[in-house]
């Protein structure tokens, strides 16, 4: 029952796209204020695709295992949350979610922009429908989640237990809400170049969109990135896995989209790069799920999967690239203020130039990601891009990059100059004095990361600065520039510092060396309703002779059967440590890997005061 | 016209970017591991594809047979396309054919060997892809000859006409 409606909601809604269309169309022409019909339609379609949604969250929460999408990611032992979590744990699912946000959003877009031109909201809706038919279709001909089983199966197949994790839960629907915002921000860059409506009123309605498109990702990605960390049981949090790239990327732009659009703001200027980037971030959003839903890609993202799926993503996004692409070329008329008033000190010079060098990150890991796919279709040459290239491609850069960033935020709009500018000198010379402190100790080779470290310093104490002597002037700006300085520091001592142990060890064993030792205690084991587990006890005393007691897990899931090595973190505002243990093949030895990670913490705390940052542009009152 | 020959070349790369995506679809990895030849086999424990009963592997490959064991799925496409060699070699008989489903769902796998034929003589599951991780395979499809528990050859993607006659001359 509850399959039949959920599935004829979803049949409705995309029936409902038809007259949204037509009644557009009629309206676009004809009258000069907008239609309330339209305005109930589209909450109608928003309605029904809600109403698909809980239907498919009810039949995972009751088991109810004549829908196939059930059946194959569900299980009657699994907890409460996790079934619910399930819901979009799987592809089909996630897809109707990600439907759900590109419908809510749409209704959402007609709230917030009453004082917008009329044609330019219709024509809006009408760009945003047709991704929408797109996504319906998808859903309902390759991966319709209202399937029926005949026979009813007794039990589902489960949820694959790495899934099964808190920050997994909530990882997936944040980060679709920084995909699909991008969509609206397509929608609406298509619409306002289409009638020639790129202007300053223009992008302060945008911008709301773009920041919130920006920090759902930021903290979509960072929470990706956490789960990473402590559930893979590898210790690092950033792998330059092709999954991660493609949300990287769309980040990337959307970064770059934010600042060019307070430009166009203040200065009508940059129009060229805030459409391009506007057609780019979303581009890039569908590129992504092109490449993790095809299964051109193996990764832990990749759901079972069939290539009509892919051919049709595939197809889909290059035409709405080929849209965006005849739009912008027959539509859109260059500004002539872009040429005209750009004065080498500036504030818009600096944003230029590290506009250019994002360009830059975002192109070395376009390449990174799909070169392999580029030669082993033309070559059959298998390669693959680990973290070294990205490294060695992107550090050096970074350094310049830090440097505008530092320097753009203490120069004025159109022209300023550097006479006032010592402090930046004093406090880089302090900056270098403290990294130099810092590294002596270390014999360290990498020239580029002390540089690096100066630079990220200065920055930091820049921002610091601005903190207490401007206050609450431009505060989010500052906060998000304070998040980044600490990001790139932490990241860099995290590397820097970071110590690691690999040892077999059976109980009672210790392993001792300068710095530690680890003494293997017992075993114990547990059993909980979806999973039994092996628990570890280890003490670690350090120099100091301080000891810590830490238990990592070995975790045999039932449903289905795969076993999880589960790390204890031991986290302070210093350091993490990191135990994770590991079954030697027939042997009464355990595997045991011991790190020590400085600043761990800090990488997250930073990038949630970037994500701050936003939050704080969002939620300023506009003076 | 120095606009329009930008435009012409912008739009000429996003169609080669097409072009290289489409074919790239049908290449289903891209790993590949090295060619193990006369490896053990490994020992594991795997159920049974209709049933679910749980089989260890040596019940499954006794000594002195030729065993054929195939690893594949209804979602991918080069087993659709080798499908046909499998079902010829399925004739020969001194040799048995193992299939391993990979990753796939019951009712898709049940209506891909309906359309297309069961050549299998024992048919395995592998849900969540661990058994065919221990082989040594990254993808599907992937065809191993065994004999006397060993690997005598492994072939990487979908058989042809080639691989079928190697495998027909040595289980001669």
């Amino acid at each position: 029952m509850v399959n039949l409606i959920g599935f004829y909601a979803l049949v409705l809604g995309l029936g409902l796209s038809f007259p949204i269309i037509f009644f557009s169309i009629q309206n676009f022409i004809n009258s000069k204020i907008l239609d309330k019909k339209l305005i109930f339609f589209t909450f109608l379609q928003f309605f029904l695709v809600l109403i698909s949604f809980l239907g498919l969250i009810i039949s995972f929460i009751n088991s109810d295992f004549s829908n196939e999408t059930v059946f194959n990611h569900s299980h009657t032992t699994k907890p409460l949350f996790y079934k619910i979590s399930g819901t979009w744990g799987n592809h089909e699912g996630s897809l109707l979610l990600w439907l759900l946000v590109l419908t809510s959003f749409i209704f959402l877009f007609f709230l917030r922009s009453k004082e917008q031109p009329k044609k330019y909201r219709i024509l809006t809706l009408l760009f945003q429908q047709l991704i929408i038919i797109g996504f319906f279709i998808f859903l309902l001909k390759t991966s319709s989640p209202f399937n029926y089983i005949f026979p009813l199966p007794s039990e589902g197949l489960g949820l694959n237990p790495i899934l099964q994790d808190p920050a997994l839960a909530i990882h997936p629907p944040i980060l679709y809400v920084g995909y699909v915002g991008s969509s609206l921000i397509f929608s609406s860059a298509l619409s306002a170049m289409s009638l020639n409506y790129i202007s300053k009123e223009w992008a302060k309605h945008i911008k709301e969109w773009v920041l919130i498109s920006w920090i759902f990702l930021t903290i979509g990605i960072l929470i990706g990135s956490i789960w990473a960390y402590y559930e893979l049981g590898w210790g690092g949090f950033w792998f330059w896995d092709p999954v991660e790239n493609v949300s990287l990327m769309p980040w990337l732009v959307l970064t770059t989209l934010l600042h060019c659009i307070l430009v166009l703001e203040k200065r009508l200027m940059l129009t060229s790069w805030v459409v391009i980037l506007s057609i780019a971030a979303f581009s890039l959003s569908m590129c992504g799920t092109f490449l993790v839903r095809s299964g051109i890609l193996n990764s832990v993202h990749t759901f079972a999967n069939d290539p009509e799926r892919g051919l049709y993503i595939l197809i889909f996004l290059f035409s709405l690239i080929f849209l965006s692409l005849f739009i912008f070329f027959f539509f859109y008329k260059k500004n002539e203020k872009d040429k005209l008033s750009f004065f080498l000190v500036s504030k818009e010079t600096s944003i230029l130039i590290n506009n250019w060098f994002m360009m830059y990150f975002l192109s070395v890991i376009l390449i990174g990601t799909i070169y392999p796919i580029f030669l082993d279709v033309i070559s059959s040459e298998k390669i693959s891009v680990g973290p070294p290239f990205y490294h060695k491609l992107i550090i050096p850069f970074l350094i310049p990059f830090l440097f505008f960033m530092t320097l753009g935020p203490k120069l004025k709009w159109i022209k300023s100059d550097l006479s006032d500018k010592i402090y930046l000198v004093i406090f880089f010379i302090l900056s270098f004095l403290i990294t130099l402190q810092i590294t002596k100790h270390l014999e360290t080779k990498f020239i580029f990361n002390t540089i690096l470290i100066i630079f990220a310093f200065h920055l930091f104490f820049i921002t610091i600065k601005d903190f207490v002597v401007k206050r609450f002037n431009n505060l989010s700006q500052n906060i998000s520039h304070l998040g980044f300085s600490l990001f790139i520091l932490s990241i860099l001592f995290n590397n820097l510092f970071s110590t690691e142990v690999i040892t077999n060890l059976k109980v009672g064993e210790t392993f001792s060396s300068d710095k530690f030792n680890i003494k293997f205690e017992k075993l114990s084991q547990k059993k909980i309703e979806n999973y039994q587990s092996i628990i570890g006890k280890f003490t670690i005393e350090n120099s100091n002779g301080i000891i810590e007691i830490m238990n990592p897990e070995l975790r045999i899931y039932n449903q289905p059967k795969i076993s999880t090595s589960e790390a204890d973190i031991k986290t302070d505002f210093f350091s993490d440590r990191f135990i994770t243990m590991n079954i030697v093949q027939n042997q009464e030895y355990f595997n045991v890997r011991y790190q020590t990670k400085p600043l761990m913490i800090w990488i997250w705390l930073s990038t949630l005061l970037i994500a701050l940052g936003g939050i704080t542009s969002f939620f300023k009152k506009k003076i | 016209m120095k606009v329009k020959i930008f435009q012409v070349l912008i739009i000429f790369l996003f169609v080669i970017i097409f072009l290289v995506f489409y074919k790239g679809l049908n290449n289903s990895n891209i790993y590949v591991p090295n060619k193990n030849l006369k490896k053990e086999i490994p020992n594991f424990s795997v159920k049974e594809f209709s049933s679910n009963i749980k089989i260890d592997s040596d019940k499954i490959f006794l000594d002195d047979e030729f065993y054929l064991m195939n690893i594949w799925a209804s979602w991918c496409v080069p087993c659709r396309e080798e499908h046909a060699l499998l079902v010829d070699l399925s004739k020969h008989k001194n040799l048995t054919m193992v299939g391993l489903n990979y990753k796939d769902n019951f009712v898709s796998a049940k209506k891909f060997l309906k359309e297309l034929d069961n050549p299998y003589k024992i048919l395995l599951t592998d849900p969540d892809g661990l058994i065919s991780i221990e082989w040594g395979a990254y993808g599907v499809p992937e065809t191993f000859l065994i004999h006397d528990k060993k690997i005598l050859i492994k072939i990487i993607g979908p058989l042809n006409e080639n691989d079928k006659n190697e495998i027909i001359e040595l289980i001669k």
